[in-house]
């Protein structure tokens, strides 16, 4: 017997970005897999490469990146190397994205309404029913009057407003993968629990996967079953919630689960962040990318580059000091 | 939009008050008395009196500042100190030379910059880009009066395909379209380079912002990506700066109109200049001002239907 076809697998996947000091090597050899109705978790530090994950994931990297091997596959067809006509017509509707910011992530001139409308040229319906989907979407996502807000403009919306269409846009197709870019990180608590609170609802029907990206470890708890910690590129960690909290493996991730506020015991004014800097990204080093901020660092972590190692059925490292 | 409509109006009407005040303060700043200037040293006691009272300078600064006032706005713009003809028939006769001239150029520009500038963002890094590029700065570079003198060389003199001088026949549409091929271009040509790098700029900027990377993400045709959700936003600086441009367009109609002997504005003022012919000057300078804060208001009122937030900032 063979293991079912993944909804969604990214393996070996490296990306270079072009740049005037050589190549930054944003993503090297990531991977990870997803099922339908799993809900997973892409945590880092800024400038691990999860916002380069999330645009191979939707096929819009940008002009400067090359994919230099590996794979994203959609029920196991690879989507990177698709016609472009191919790639045009898998986006919105099969994988679809909530960006980063959507104060600056729709269009400033025209009104939400002519943009959700647009947004569904996949579909056959006319521009009338498709403008009564978009209503009941943005109803559904906790819009309180969405026949004001069809007819506003980004910048007159509040900031949890704005965030919640930018979910309804992303959902309006019903999309296979949905990928969500620091679905909360532009607002405040209040706002953020709010949020929180409405993905959980979504994710309980839909049928797809979800991947949420965030360096915010609050927001893997609360929503996601599993989890990669990425590093310099590099997914580092793979692990259910569970462990991820109670076992976490990779010295990376205990150091990021030792921050996290959550977890502290003593309250203190200033948040602990792990020291040191993520290495430059145009010259890895030749051993660990985590070697010059690893407390458990030896001899061979500086030449040799850690090997993936499989703990159990879930959870897996890249590093040298772990074994099962 | 109605509050922005009128704040906006309100503040040319504003303007052109002050622009007023400060042209009628000027003769007065001048030396000279302003009748004596213009009749000349060897004009009788009695004509310089009969120009004084005709003129009003005889009454009270107040009274004269009122009067100026209230006619200007019933469209009285006094009269010509020689022929006493009205000064506003004398503009309104030569004005639609100038308009023409002016719109002609500005169309020619539009049309060649828009498109020149949208090829090289198609094109872009591309040698068609390179290439477009040196065009541009040479067509911005070059100034419009050697454009003019190798275009009349070239065209009516060389090759008489074109009139040397003059507005064409009156009511014939096709000598005065002939006509106003050469000064338009003198007038345009920069332009069109000007507004080719300006296009270009902009629709890369927008091109590059997350919103149109959003279109994407939702599958949008790339046509409709930039008809509908880049044009709308890159237009917009080349809105503002034409409205703007229309007034250094209008400066530049002067000197062409003078080397293509053509009636018009350009050539009004240069005239009335030259002969101290204080009320022609003033009520020409007063109606191009008018009718470039009407072109600008026009322009700004355009850019807030197409941009909400310009709105706002007036709302709040
Ligand atoms: N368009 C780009 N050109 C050059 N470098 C880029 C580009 N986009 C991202 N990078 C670099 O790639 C690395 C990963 O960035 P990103 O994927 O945005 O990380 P994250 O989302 O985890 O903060 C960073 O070092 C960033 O500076
Ligand atoms: S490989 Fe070595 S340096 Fe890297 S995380 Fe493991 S122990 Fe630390
Ligand atoms: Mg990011």
């Amino acid at each position: 017997m063979t293991a079912p076809v993944p909804l969604l697998s990214v393996e070996n996947l490296t990306i270079t970005y072009a740049s005037d000091a050589g190549p930054v090597q944003a993503l090297r050899a990531a991977h990870l897999t997803a099922r339908a109705g799993e809900v997973i978790g892409i945590v880092g530090e800024s400038g691990c490469g999860k916002s380069t994950l999330a645009s191979a994931l939707i096929n819009l990297l940008a002009a400067n990146a090359r994919v230099t091997s590996g794979a994203v596959r959609l029920r196991g067809q690879d989507i990177l190397t698709l016609p472009e006509d191919a790639k045009r017509a898998i986006r919105g509707r099969h994988i679809a994205m909530v960006f980063q910011d959507p104060m600056t992530s729709f269009n400033p001139v025209l009104p939400l309404g002519a943009q959700l409308t647009d947004f569904q040229h996949h579909l056959p319906q006319t521009r009338a029913e498709k403008r009564t989907r978009a209503r009941a979407m943005l109803a559904r996502v906790g819009i309180p009057d969405p026949d004001l807000v069809l007819t506003r403009f980004i910048h007159e919306l509040s900031g949890g407003m704005r965030q919640r269409a930018a979910i309804a846009a992303a959902l309006l197709m019903t999309p296979d993968v949905l990928v969500a870019d620091e679905p909360t990180t532009a607002l405040d608590v209040t706002m953020e629990a709010q949020i929180i609170h409405l993905l959980r609802a979504l994710r309980a029907d839909h049928q797809g996967t979800i991947l949420i990206v965030t360096h915010h470890l609050g927001v893997i708890g609360e929503l996601c079953d599993r989890v990669y910690v990425m590093y310099a590129g590099q997914v580092v960690e793979e692990a259910t919630v569970d462990d991820l909290y109670h076992a976490p493996r990779h010295p990376y991730t205990r150091a990021l689960i030792a921050c996290d506020p959550a977890h502290l015991e003593t309250h203190t004014p200033v948040l602990p962040t792990i020291p040191g800097h993520l290495p430059d990204l145009t010259a890895p080093p030749p051993g660990c990318s985590f070697a010059n901020r690893c407390p458990l660092v030896t001899s061979r972590c500086h030449t040799a580059p850690p090997p993936w190692v499989r703990l159990s059925d879930t959870q897996a490292a890249l590093c040298h000091e772990v074994a099962p | 939009m109605l509050t922005y409509t009128i704040k906006r109006i309100g503040l040319a009407v504003l303007i052109l008050f002050l622009v007023m005040l400060a042209m009628y303060a000027m003769v007065f700043v001048v030396p000279g008395d302003p009748a004596a200037v213009a009749l000349g040293p060897r004009a009788t006691p009695a004509l310089k009196a009969e120009l004084i009272t005709r003129m009003g300078l005889d009454q009270p600064l107040y009274a004269q500042v009122w009067n100026f006032f209230r006619n200007a706005a019933t469209g009285d713009l006094g009269f010509d100190v020689w022929s006493k003809r009205p000064v506003l028939s004398m503009i309104l006769e030569v004005f639609p030379n100038t308009l023409i001239l002016g719109a002609v150029a500005l169309g020619v520009a539009l049309v060649l910059g828009v498109s020149l500038g949208c090829l090289s963002v198609i094109w872009r890094g591309s040698l068609i880009d390179r290439v477009l590029a040196i065009l541009s700065v040479s067509m911005i570079s070059v100034p419009s009066f050697v454009i003019a003198i190798y275009g009349l060389l070239i065209f009516s003199v060389w090759l008489g395909w074109l009139p040397a001088i003059g507005a064409g026949e009156k009511g014939d549409l096709g000598s005065q379209a002939r006509a106003v091929i050469l000064p338009a271009f003198a007038v345009g040509i920069s332009w069109v380079g000007y507004l080719a790098r300006l296009v270009r700029a902009s629709m890369l900027e927008v091109m590059g912002a997350n919103h149109i990377r959003t279109a994407r993400a939702f599958g949008l045709p790339e046509g409709r990506i930039v008809a509908r959700y880049a044009l709308r936003i890159a237009i917009i600086p080349t809105i503002a700066i034409l409205a703007v441009g229309f007034g250094s367009i209008l400066s530049s109609a002067v000197f062409v109109e003078t080397v293509f002997s053509r009636p018009g504005i350009g050539s009004l003022i240069t005239q009335a200049v030259a002969k101290r012919n204080y009320p022609l000057v003033m009520g020409t300078v007063l109606f191009m001002t008018a009718f470039y804060l009407v072109v600008v208001t026009a322009a700004d009122l355009l850019i807030a239907r197409l941009d909400p937030r310009v709105r706002d900032v007036y709302r709040s």
